[in-house]
């Protein structure tokens, strides 16, 4: 997306090489941005919007048809707070013989298995067409 | 350089380089501030990490996730799942490294935030399939994306990556990457100890099917510009199995995913007649590939293969048939949210054509072949495997590194790890940055060198196109045809034509064989030559010009490795017409390439594989 010097309004500079992905429609502070179907393939008068709430934790969904049906949606986007992930650095430091162990941050406590991280015994692997 | 001569040039040291900042590289940057807490971490990202890579605009699924603590899966269940669904042809080493740490990724995500929705009777994940949970994971990015911001040192956004640097005190050791913004056009050199490549798969380089305004909806982002691929290619790091690009079955136009809608939602396929069609390709499939049909889940491509077959006889178009499924309430929500979450296009299709699938059963296509490492199939760089048991002949290193010294990946980039998907794309990050901190660690006090001559001469390269439309420009009056330079769509436009009819794209019904690989390599070598005289406008189309060069490069390994495999392993994703059968007498084995920069000449040999034999 750029602004037009002129008009002082967003467009899209390649909309060949745009996925739909409504990013910008979804991070637009004034909801100023929409989209329509390409052309290839995708008949007018039909419109998909969106509203996506980051302090209610929704997003929301208008499906309008191009022969007027309706439809609507809403998701949850996010169960906590915006910006409450704790930084790994903030974390204890692990020790110097547990950065040579094949277990990763977190692990094992955090995949709540029995025997702790698998691993498979080095025979185990063999070649051949199975 | 001349008429760019004062372009500023800004200089970023680190310890730990993470080149590309989706999945991966998200999980790549939060693990390599984990265990190197004084280490200098750096993510650099062609758009903003918030929202950049194939998750951009959400997931509805996580297709990796084993449930261990609920003893669903363990990690050898998923490896065989992904061997038999590649046609027996996996690295079960790192897939079995993936995932056996996949979960802990997973619970994290949960922690921090993003939605998991639950079974209401068993109170755990709700299963879609066999491997996938449902999420409402229309911010699974940017969630990731806070984890990975707090835990690097700096975050660059906006900067395209062309090149890795290499030391020129060691030998075949990567020294750092050079790239430039793509809106104040600064060049940035970036010296690193260790660099994760973790950039995206290759989109567009085959032709797709909508050519017009369209041509954007592919179905894998149109971001995915192969320099997961191009980066290691060209400082000689091996690549492998990158014949096995994917094809994939979607719902027409808009390329929706069907996984929730055969898994959850139970619908099926049928072709123009109302008539199941998959049972009447068993024997001519089974004459191709042997008793791999008979396997279960039947693989992929074979599932494939039976869609185009029926198609190639007239009995399209093939449909979902949803009608009877989307009269239950909830599962009609299921399959709009499904789209919504993950790709918008579909339903914006849908709402165009009047479709409604409680009334209509969808058309169904196949798309055009794309070339990636993290969904159901498996091309990328060849990587050392896990320490504590992968065999001699994949262990050279350390854990996810490649061929090169102290270049690691993660992701699209890593080859022989199929079915990875979100979740273990973002633990294979995870894995590699461990193994970076270590390397990182056991350098000590040994430096990275690099010239001023080596950035200084990959500048004037970066930066040609620009001065290319300049000089180019004043031949014409007007219009955009100019003799003496190409623009990048042109560019990219003549790529897709080539890989799409002599590499079996789409208008060739996916078939190719050596005199057709043999015409196109000639092709792509005349392509490559011209690409010298690539022009660039503005920074935009310079970004393009890059994306063009490493789609190129990852063309030709593309077409050298078709080449090299005389056996179509994969019906449905493509077929050697030369040599129609599966044969596991001379193609049970990885196939391995190696590019020399200097020469530009490729080198091909096989690699074995290895099972988990009980």
């Amino acid at each position: 997306m750029h602004i037009d010097e002129t008009t002082r309004r967003a467009y899209n500079i390649e909309p060949n090489m745009c996925w739909e992905c409504y990013s910008c429609v979804k991070a637009c502070p004034q909801n100023a941005i929409d989209a329509r179907g390409y052309a290839d393939f995708a008949p007018l008068g039909h419109s998909v919007r969106v509203l996506r709430e980051e302090e209610k934790g929704t997003i929301s969904w208008k499906i309008k048809f191009r022969d007027g049906r309706e439809k609507n949606f809403v998701s949850p986007i996010r169960t906590t707070k915006w910006g409450s992930i704790q930084s790994p650095a903030e974390l204890p430091v692990p020790s110097a013989e547990d950065i040579h162990s094949q277990e990763l941050a977190h692990e094992p406590e955090v995949l709540n298995v029995p025997g702790g991280l698998p691993a498979l015994r080095a025979d185990q692997l063999k070649q051949g067409v199975v | 350089m001349g008429l760019f001569s004062n372009r500023k040039t800004v200089f970023v040291d680190s310890d730990i380089l993470v080149v590309g900042g989706g999945m991966a590289g998200c999980g790549a940057t939060y693990e390599s501030r984990y265990w190197g807490r004084d280490l200098k971490v750096v993510c650099v990202e062609k758009a903003n990490i918030e929202r950049s890579g194939a998750v951009a605009q959400g997931l509805y699924a996580i297709n990796c996730y084993m449930g261990m603590q609920w003893d669903e899966n363990q990690p050898e269940d998923h490896v065989r799942y992904a061997r038999n669904d590649l046609m027996g042809l996996v690295r079960e080493d790192l897939g079995y490294d993936i995932a056996r740490h996949v979960d802990s990724s997973v619970h994290k995500f949960e922690e921090w935030g993003l939605p998991i929705m639950k079974d209401p009777e068993t109170g755990r994940y709700l299963r879609e399939g066999k491997w996938q949970i449902m999420i409402h994971g229309e911010s699974y990015k940017p969630i990731v994306a806070e984890a990975a911001r707090k835990a690097a040192s700096e975050v660059y956004n906006r900067i395209m990556v062309t090149h890795l640097l290499m030391d020129e005190a060691k030998p075949n050791r990567v020294a750092g990457a050079v790239g430039f913004n793509v809106r104040t056009g600064d060049f940035y050199v970036f010296r690193a100890k260790a660099v994760i490549v973790c950039a995206g798969g290759a989109s567009h380089i085959y032709k797709p099917r909508a050519v017009g305004e369209g041509m954007g909806r592919t179905w894998y982002a149109p971001w995915s510009s192969a320099s997961a691929y191009a980066l290691p290619i060209l400082v000689g790091a091996k690549m492998t199995q990158m014949e096995n690009r994917i094809t994939l079955t979607r719902f027409k136009d808009g390329y929706g995913p069907v996984g929730a809608y055969f898994l959850h939602l139970k619908t099926y396929t049928e072709n123009a007649y109302g008539e199941e069609y998959e049972s009447k390709w068993y024997d001519h499939t089974k004459e191709l590939v042997g008793d791999y049909i008979d396997r279960h889940p039947v693989p992929t491509c074979l599932r494939n293969h039976a869609f185009l077959e029926e198609t190639k006889a007239g009995r399209g178009p093939i449909r979902m048939v949803t009608k009877e499924a989307f009269q239950d309430p909830h599962k009609e929500q299921v399959g709009w949210e499904n789209f919504l979450g993950m790709t918008i296009g579909q339903a914006i299709v849908w709402a165009s054509q009047n479709i409604d699938p409680k009334h209509v059963n969808p058309e169904l296509t196949t798309s055009e072949p794309y070339v990636m490492g993290s969904h159901a199939t498996c091309s990328g760089a060849w990587a050392s495997g896990p320490s504590d048991y992968a065999p001699s002949d994949y262990q050279w290193g350390y854990n996810r590194m490649m061929t090169v010294d102290g270049l690691f990946g993660a992701g699209d980039t890593i080859g022989g790890t199929a079915h990875k998907f979100s979740s273990g794309s973002y633990t294979e990050g995870r894995i590699a940055a461990k193994a970076a901190v270590n390397y990182v660690n056991d350098m000590k006090n040994d430096k990275f060198q690099v010239s001023e001559k080596q950035y200084q001469d990959l500048k004037k390269t970066i930066f040609q196109p620009l001065e290319n439309y300049q000089v180019g420009r004043n031949e014409i009056v007007a219009g955009t045809v100019s003799p003496s330079y190409l623009l990048p769509l042109s560019g990219l436009q003549r790529l897709e034509k080539i890989m799409d009819e002599y590499c079996g794209g789409i208008s060739a019904n996916y078939i190719t064989n050596e005199p057709m690989l043999t015409r196109g390599l000639e092709l792509l070598d005349m392509l490559k030559e011209d690409l010298d005289h690539l022009a660039a406008e503005d920074l935009h189309q310079l970004q393009r010009a890059w994306e063009l060069q490493h789609r190129v490069l990852a063309s030709e390994s593309v077409t050298h490795h078709t080449m090299f495999r005389t056996e179509t392993r994969w019906p449905g994703y493509y077929y050697r017409a030369d040599h129609p059968k599966l044969d596991d007498t001379d193609w049970h084995c990885f196939t391995l390439s190696h590019y020399d920069q200097e020469s530009g000449e490729w080198t091909m040999e096989k690699a074995p594989v290895y099972h988990i034999v009980d």
